[in-house]
């Protein structure tokens, strides 16, 4: 067995895990999800978000000590090299060199989308390329066709908002605060998807890429409106009339891309994931069209280190290891090497 | 104050790209304005203005997104999710807003006092007086 310690430090989340031969999590540590008492051993001091640097450490230790193992007992070590926040991203590639170059392991740059498509063999260790992947999350919106593991074909992507962060500016605009996505799922529950008709993108470059920043608009403009005209807002039908108009656009690309497509096997990746609505949208419309379905449990959803694990496993069998000269690449593409 | 009249969004990215065109090595530009307001159509012409190609996608998760293919480099910054200017230390701040490129920050009153004096600050306002499209452009001296 291979085993890969892997850090993840692209954006928000400082995170380790050690990933047994791409599928089997052997530990998977993400920082905002461990006590802070535990982190630093009964001190705890305020720490701002995105302060990998006094994070990453004990984040790495975690990762080793629920793994049962040290350091020296690991096969290689991968970190994620982009897409992302470029000080925050050379938190991690600084760390994993200086550990692997200590160590005498070899290093693996990690793609951070590759990372979230990979979470789906982690989940379904039966998955195998070629598949389409919708990845969702509050930076990215992707829809990929995976040909084989680590060839990527990127059909569609936002022009402008990510779907994660129209839910956050929408949700803000309502009042609701942030994180915006839970917060929407939750209103849109009480409300009616058909109450108001916002616009389905339209979009006048590729037929598969993504635009939600007319549609934030049309939000927006309608509660001008109504307030204009001193009417009533029911946010719970806005929050759900909005959820449908992203769910539609999503579901309706995703479809698009499947029946164009030589593979019907379907699978979901990144934070916008947790959506359940989504979930279900995507799964009936699979269902009915008689395709296959993959979707990671929600805690590989988010961003986590086990993730860039699996993909790094892909990456180390093909032999792509990466030399001391790695660094972070905040503007990234995903079938870039 | 200088001040743009628009009554569409085409007029919107019109005059990025036209200001994008007089840019000059390390020019910041602060861009105020509500959600929705057009600041993301500004952007794109603005991109447009110094050559860039391809989408202009919102930095709004990754606070700052990099453009190196135009005629200076562009530094598309969005403070939207900053809660406390110190947070900005942790992106390397510095590197962009004093280097040679042009940095173009919405959402700049997250951080305000951080900003160069020879910042340029503008703002986009609606005006619902007029028309549910219309547009004003002001640029701050």
């Amino acid at each position: 067995m291979k085993k890969i310690l892997a850090i993840e430090s692209s954006c928000d989340e400082t995170a380790a895990a050690v990933v047994a031969d791409g599928r089997s999590v052997l530990s998977n540590i993400i920082s905002s999800q461990i006590a802070r008492h535990k982190l630093f051993g009964g001190v705890v001091p305020e720490i701002a978000s995105r302060k990998h640097i006094e994070k990453i450490n004990q984040v790495v230790s975690a990762a080793l000590d629920e793994a049962g193992m040290t350091l020296t007992q690991v096969d290689a070590v991968a970190v994620t090299k982009g897409p992302g926040l470029v000080g925050a991203l050379l938190v991690g590639v600084s760390f994993a060199k200086a550990l692997a170059f200590a160590a005498g392991k070899p290093l693996i740059g990690v793609n951070h989308i590759e990372g979230h498509i990979a979470a789906n063999y982690i989940s379904n260790p039966r998955l195998e390329p070629p598949f389409l992947c919708l990845v969702v999350s509050g930076g990215h919106t992707h829809l990929v066709r995976v040909a084989d593991y680590g060839v990527y074909e990127v059909l569609g992507r936002t022009l402008d908002d990510a779907a994660g962060e129209a839910f956050d500016k929408v949700a803000r605009a309502i009042g609701l605060g942030y994180p915006g996505g839970p917060k929407i799922e939750a209103l849109a529950k009480l409300g009616n998807p058909k109450a108001i008709p916002f616009p389905r993108a339209k979009i006048s470059g590729s037929a598969l890429d993504f635009s939600f920043s007319g549609l934030k608009s049309a939000v927006l403009n309608y509660m001008n409106g109504a307030h204009m005209r001193k009417e009533r807002i029911v946010e719970a039908d806005l929050a759900a009339s909005f959820q449908q108009a992203v769910i539609d656009v999503l579901v309706g690309n995703l479809m698009k891309a499947a029946a164009e497509s030589d593979t019907k096997c379907i699978a979901l990746a990144g934070g916008v994931t947790a959506n359940q609505t989504l979930r279900t949208a995507v799964e009936q419309a699979c269902v009915s069209a008689g395709y296959t379905f993959y979707c990671p449990e929600p805690l590989l959803c988010t961003d986590n280190a086990a993730m860039i694990g699996a993909a790094a496993y892909t990456s180390w069998q093909k032999g792509q290891l990466s030399d001391w000269s790695l660094n972070a690449d905040p503007a990234l593409q995903l079938g870039a090497i | 104050m200088k001040v743009w009249e628009s009554f569409s969004e085409e007029e919107t990215y019109r005059i990025g790209k036209e200001l994008a065109q007089q840019a000059k090595p390390g020019d910041i530009i602060a861009l105020q304005g509500d959600l929705g307001v057009g600041k993301t159509v500004f952007a794109r012409g603005f991109a447009a203005g110094l050559g860039i190609e391809g989408p202009v996608a919102s930095p709004t998760f990754t606070f700052v997104i990099c453009y190196a293919q135009g005629r200076l480099p562009l530094y598309h910054f969005d403070l939207y999710r900053i809660a406390d200017p110190e947070e900005l230390d942790e992106i390397g701040y510095e590197e962009f807003f004093y280097g040679s490129g042009v940095c173009l920050v919405e959402w700049p009153e997250r951080a305000e006092e951080l900003f160069p004096a020879h910042t340029v600050w503008m703002r986009i306002e609606k005006d619902f007086a007029k028309d549910a499209a219309y547009r004003k452009i002001t640029m701050e001296d």
